[in-house]
């Protein structure tokens, strides 16, 4: 310990004093700050946004807006802790809208055209969201494509199998058995009105969050996304993690194909797709870095909030559809920055 | 307790030894290319074995080799006298070798406590661990700063601060600790000086050498000779995929070293 002792000790206290020191500027003390929780610059602009629209029409708080809002971030909620599993793994799935809409379709049809109960059109339907993901975690891990190029490819895949599988019919909720639109009833708690829908959403939050942040497969997780070869070289098997990332996420976009069908009482081939955008938007307003490895579930509920409360908001205040996308896209921008000045913490 | 005061007497008294790693005839082509041409090398207990040489000399092939980075196409390698085949660096792991690559392999957004037990977490005990998988959070963040303080670590004591926000130093430190924490018989180091200042360098080579002192063997990489000398009880000269042969800082000089290395001089 001589050498530690004779020239360590002195030297280091001062370095490390000089760091103190830099951290004590009010900017990087913010900045270290919300590196440490990421979650935590979402959460300011929820509020604050709940609070201006509060202020600009009365209407916009009742319970009875605001439940619509939480039914209104059902479904882009639950794709988008799909994205968020991705997204920390330094991917991105561009098909999530377009499997949901696959798998909705498989449920329905199932049901609606071969008779088959409601259980057993919900497998059908997590089968389904399981072979899509099982797709595309094998193209990104067997074939080393990069996640952006294979969700794009299987995008259009995917929207092409529902257009023929369906024959582009809509399956009407009534045609169905009660199952498959459960998640769009509602129950009382006090004076809100609350969906199975919203429940089913959060629950799947608070199992997720508790798996990022609790086990080791957490930890896995956030380490591929953070650098896949120190994950590789402090013996992570890669590929099993991101193979069961993409298998969980085609899970849960098949619970979120569930919730659109109750939400929206039908299963339609159309639309939908765009859903791939509207989540990414919701994890990276939330605060998850694209880059991988750094961010959390609750910042993605917080995310998909936010772009429920804007839309609703200014839409209540009487301003075109244009202005709300003008907004989101807006938002997204100084999302992106924060993060980017917040990974400047690293250097 | 393993003697450490045998350097001065060098090859003789180590080769009287069992090798706790032995390899023999490691062959390794990449394409066309010969990494490494019937290599065989010895690691005894209680020493610091340096491996030199220059550029595309065969010396990370030959450590990736040693650690499951890399599979040997031939030649046999031995732990504690029983013969070993690696298909990952998690099989040099469960033989109780540990390896600090060059890069580090440290995962920048992880804390320091996440990224010693990076790859074998440690669950709660009970229903809570067996069943949901809960990790041990708090005892890894014990056990953690229990290991630091057992290696001397002064610089590192919050355990819990990201490895992003640490310097090369205490990020060699992290690295280093995780092998010495986990690595039963061997701790390999790729280069752990070849991004450090001249006080940081020191307090690794001070590593190695309490890693020895605590009967740990010690394979290092390094193109720094100074250091080398400093630390090593032997030194295996890797010269165009072959060993050009044994040397230690007793018996010749950096100078001779260098001349072996680029084949200015043969053993």
């Amino acid at each position: 310990m001589t050498t530690l002792e004779t020239a360590g000790p002195p030297a280091e206290q001062k370095d490390l004093a000089g760091e103190f020191q830099d951290r004590q500027t009010p900017m990087t003390r913010i900045r270290n700050v919300l590196h440490k929780y990421p979650a935590l610059s979402p959460a300011v602009v929820l509020l604050v946004s709940i609070v201006v629209f509060g202020l600009l029409n009365d209407r916009f708080l009742r319970v009875e807006n605001l439940s619509l809002i939480t039914q209104q971030v059902a479904v882009v909620g639950t794709l988008a802790i799909a994205q968020t599993l991705i997204i920390l793994t330094a991917g991105i799935d561009l098909s999530v809208g377009a499997v949901m809409i696959l798998s909705s379709m498989v449920m329905a049809q199932f049901a609606a055209n071969e008779g088959a109960p409601g259980i057993l059109a919900l497998a059908a339907g997590l089968l389904t969201g399981l072979a899509a993901g099982a797709l595309n975690g094998f193209l990104v891990t067997k074939f080393r494509l990069p996640p952006f190029i294979v969700t794009l490819g299987t995008l259009n895949i995917f929207v092409a199998l529902t257009l023929l599988y369906s024959n582009g019919a809509t399956v009407r909720g009534s045609a169905m058995p009660g199952l498959l639109t459960w998640m769009g009833t509602t129950f009382p708690v006090g004076p809100v009105r609350i969906s199975t829908g919203v429940v089913t959403m959060l629950l799947l939050y608070l199992f997720v969050a508790y798996v990022l942040g609790k086990t080791a497969w957490g930890r896995h997780l956030y380490a591929v996304g953070d650098d896949k070869e120190a994950a590789r070289l402090a013996g992570i098997p890669v590929n099993r993690v991101l193979m069961s990332v993409y298998l969980s996420a085609g899970a849960i976009m098949a619970v979120a194909a569930w919730i659109q069908i109750g939400r929206s009482n039908a299963a339609s081939p159309n639309g939908g797709v765009d859903m791939n955008l509207d989540s990414i938007t919701a994890v990276v307003i939330g605060g998850t870095s694209l880059f991988g490895g750094r961010g959390s579930v609750w910042g993605t509920l917080l995310g998909a909030l936010i772009v429920g409360v804007f839309r609703n908001g200014l839409s209540l205040a009487g301003l075109d559809v244009l202005y709300q996308t003008l907004a989101v896209g807006i938002l997204i921008i100084i999302a992106v920055s924060i993060d980017q000045w917040i990974r400047k913490v690293k250097s | 307790m393993i003697d450490t005061q045998h350097s001065s007497s060098g090859t003789l008294v180590a080769e009287s030894r069992k090798p706790i790693l032995q390899a023999k005839n490691l062959v390794k082509t990449f394409g066309k290319v010969v990494g490494l041409d019937g290599v065989s090398l010895e690691l005894y207990p209680g020493e610091v074995l340096a491996i030199i040489g220059d550029n595309g000399a065969g010396k990370s092939t030959l450590i990736k080799c040693l650690t499951g980075a890399e599979i040997p196409d031939s030649g046999e390698l031995h732990v504690s006298g029983q013969s070993v085949s690696f298909k990952g660096p998690q099989d040099a792991r469960t033989h109780g070798i540990e390896t600090v690559y060059q890069n580090l392999a440290v995962s920048p957004a992880l804390d320091v406590a996440s990224n010693l037990f990076l790859g074998r977490e440690e669950r709660v005990p009970g229903p809570l661990g067996s069943l949901f998988r809960m990790l041990d959070t708090k005892g890894m963040r014990q056990k953690a700063k229990a290991e630091l303080h057992r290696l001397g670590i002064s610089t590192l004591q919050d355990v819990t601060v990201p490895v992003e926000n640490l310097s090369g130093g205490q990020r060699q430190a992290v690295a280093v600790a995780r092998a010495a924490a986990f690595g039963s018989k061997v701790v390999v180091l790729d280069e752990p000086t070849a991004a450090l200042g001249v006080r940081e360098s020191n307090q690794v080579l001070q590593l190695v050498r309490d890693l020895r002192d605590r009967g740990l063997p010690v394979i290092l990489i390094s193109h720094n000779m100074p250091h080398v000398f400093d630390v090593a009880d032997r030194i295996h000269v890797q010269r165009l995929g072959k060993c050009a042969g044994t040397i230690t800082p007793q018996s010749h000089s950096m100078t001779d070293a260098v001349a072996i290395m680029t084949g200015a001089a043969t053993l």
